[in-house]
């Protein structure tokens, strides 16, 4: 019996250091093999040239949650996974895993690239550790999902890498884990197939507990009951509030900075700014269903016809989500001593919660020719209790 | 169904018994994954070769054909061996490769599977065993080809031929027990390997690979006392029907592989996480 509450993964203060020197890393191996053989129970502290990869993490995943764990290259992440895969040993704490363990860490492992397709499944599925009977009844089924019937019996090194992955994680699909650890693996493949993977993942889910890393935080915002940000090894936000923990990690890459992508000399963009919004010290914000209003002050040497302006908002990946309306040359913008100056005002914003910055692309009115695109130029951020990964929330009247 | 609960942690459990029980139970599980490993290698080296299992036997035939045309053209002066002489050399240099091939074979397995090794838990007992399927393999090659050399020289059939087999099988146990021992430390330095080279290149010349042993003097110390020598002597004799001088010795040799063995794969299974992690970090 399956009981829904069961506790699968189990983690106490654990810790792994690293070596930076690879000579100094060679000698401390050596040593360790020969501690290793006595059982290991002396105090591990840090030797000369090593540092803490992971240090001090705690957390407990049950059937059906999911952990999502982000950071920075470096942080941590992948050390962590080694650890709960049981791939190496931690320098301190304990880490207790309840049922069958697999890891989409490495898709296709086992592959030898001059042998058939049809060869490798079985490679690949007795590294994952099926049996032959197993694959023989589930070979045919791999060959589907992987969409790759009619190259099967080509040899894999002339797959394309996204072939490859197809077809490791068509395998790697047939495993029915307890506990599930996934890495960044699934992003080679084509949208259809992230897509197939995400439904495969979606239907493990309730009987699995996942832990789940990636840069993607559309991903992880989506799939992810509780999240660990990992900054240097170390632990800085844990909890079931996933939002406010990729918050933080944006925060970490919050660029203030505008940059001027293309510019033709013919104007200059001297100030923007957001009216009437909340400042704190770190970034301006603005509550769910307030007016976006925005100023901006251009200054120009010859003087020039009254351009277009289009005001770009991105989400904090880089993905442009709207299109302000843009003006008609008619519009009533002051100018005066070669500056000219506007306010742009967009009612009741309903972008949902989270960090968003603003573009600005200026077209010649005639021929849509640009003269000037700045990226980057203003960062707000929606305030709202409610969490939500789709970029817009919107108002609505439920009625009888 | 209750389910199986692993732990790690820093500290390791050094009672022996178990350890073996458990490395047994992962030899057994993994039983399947090791065949298939030792397939996909057969499969794809001989796939990308056109001489194919030629290449099995190529290196102790071409060495025992460099001393064959030593001795036939009077370059160098061997004691008479007793039998014909390209039977006695082949089934040395054969022999002595099947050695230096399974004291090489937990490291270049270990090796070859890095990069599985660093993403994927599997039992790693299962490297080892492929490593023997496929030595094996290569030996039976290796064996019919000495058989064949056998009866084209006219030595002629003797019963103690059906007992060579074991012998291989002796010989294998010596050099993958001697190999999982080296693999640990052969995977942080890769000195090890070439010490490895150089040292095995030397002991062929005190073992009586290609000549006999001489009658007295400080060679004939070091050839009784070094445990290559009744491997290959035992073989030999078992070959060649001769009555075989050192096969206690041999006996001993083996019956004292096999818990160094488990010893050996004990000591292979609990190094693997510290390889895994200096050869990835």
């Amino acid at each position: 019996m399956k009981k829904d509450n069961d506790i699968l993964v189990e983690v106490e203060g654990l810790s792994k250091k690293f070596c930076k020197d690879l000579k100094t890393s060679l000698w401390y191996g050596l040593k360790d093999l020969t501690s290793n053989v006595f059982g290991n129970s002396q105090e591990r502290t840090l030797r000369e040239k090593e540092f803490w990869a992971v240090k001090d993490i705690n957390f407990t995943l049950r059937r059906g949650e999911c952990l999502g764990l982000i950071g920075h290259n470096g942080a941590g992440k992948s050390t962590l996974l080694k650890i709960l895969n049981g791939l190496i040993k931690p320098d301190e704490g304990k880490v207790t895993i309840r049922g069958k363990v697999g890891a989409l860490i490495e898709l296709g492992a086992g592959f030898n690239p001059i042998l058939t397709g049809r060869e490798n499944i079985y490679n690949n599925g007795a590294v994952l550790g099926f049996t032959r009977n197993e694959i023989d009844a589930k070979v045919e089924e791999i060959i589907d999902f992987a969409e790759i019937r009619e190259f099967i019996d080509m040899p894999v090194q002339n797959y394309s890498s996204g072939m490859n992955v197809r077809l490791g994680f068509a395998v790697a699909a047939q495993m029915e884990p307890d506990v599930l650890i996934i890495d960044e693996v699934l992003a080679v493949g084509d949208l259809g197939f992230i897509l197939k993977c995400f439904k495969t993942i979606d239907e493990i889910l309730p009987n699995t507990a996942i832990v789940f890393v990636s840069h993607s935080m559309p991903m992880v915002s989506r799939m992810c009951t509780q999240i660990i940000l990992l900054e240097n090894g170390v632990s800085n936000f844990q909890g079931e509030n996933v939002s406010k923990g990729i918050d933080l990690y944006y925060q970490r890459f919050a660029n203030n900075e505008s940059n001027v992508v293309f510019d033709d000399g013919s104007l200059k963009l001297i100030e923007s700014k957001l009216v009437d919004s909340i400042n704190n010290q770190k970034i301006t914000e603005l509550n769910w269903g307030d007016d976006l209003k925005l100023n901006f002050k251009f200054n120009y040497n010859k003087p020039i016809d009254l351009p277009l302006f289009n005001i770009i908002i991105m989400d904090k990946e880089q993905r442009p989500v709207a299109l302000l309306e843009r003006n008609d040359t008619l519009s009533n913008v002051k100018k005066s001593n070669n500056e000219m100056e506007f306010y742009v005002t967009h009612k009741n914003i309903q972008l949902s919660k989270g960090i968003y910055s603003i573009s600005l692309a200026v077209l010649k009115a005639e021929n849509l020719e640009p003269l000037l695109r700045v990226n980057d130029i203003i960062n707000f951020q929606i305030l709202h209790e409610l969490e939500s990964w789709q970029p817009f929330l919107l108002k609505t009247i439920y009625e009888s | 169904m209750a389910l199986e609960v692993k732990i790690y942690q820093k500290e390791n459990n050094i009672k022996i018994g178990r350890l073996i029980k458990d490395s047994l139970s992962d030899i057994y599980t993994s039983r399947f994954l090791a065949k298939q490993l030792a397939v996909r290698d057969i499969k794809a080296q001989y796939r990308q070769s056109f001489l194919g299992v030629f290449w099995a036997f190529i290196t102790p035939l071409t060495t025992a054909f460099v001393w064959i045309f030593l001795n036939e053209t009077g370059t160098i002066q061997l004691t008479d061996t007793g039998v014909p002489y390209p039977v006695y050399a082949f089934s040395g240099t054969l022999l002595w490769s099947i050695i230096v091939e399974s004291i090489n074979s937990p490291t270049s397995n270990t090796n070859a599977a890095k990069g599985i090794l660093s993403k994927i838990n599997f039992p790693k007992e299962a490297l080892v065993i492929s490593g023997i399927y496929k030595l094996l393999f290569n030996s039976a090659i290796k064996i019919v080809l000495l058989v064949v050399f056998v009866f084209f020289y006219g030595v002629g059939f003797h019963t103690s031929l059906f007992l060579f087999p074991l012998t291989i099988i002796g010989a294998i146990l010596f050099g993958t027990t001697i190999g999982l021992f080296i693999t640990p430390i052969g995977m942080l330095y890769n000195d090890i390997s070439k010490i490895i080279t150089i040292g095995l290149g030397l002991l062929m010349y005190v073992t009586p690979v290609v000549y006999v042993m001489p009658k007295e003097g400080i060679m004939r110390t070091i050839m009784q006392y070094n445990p290559f020598t009744p491997l290959l002597v035992t073989t030999r004799d078992f070959v060649t029907g001769a009555t075989p001088e050192y096969v206690s010795y041999f006996l001993i040799l083996v019956l004292a592989c096999i818990p160094l063995f488990f010893l050996g794969l004990i000591f292979y299974r609990i190094s693997i996480p510290i390889l895994v992690e200096r050869m990835s970090a």
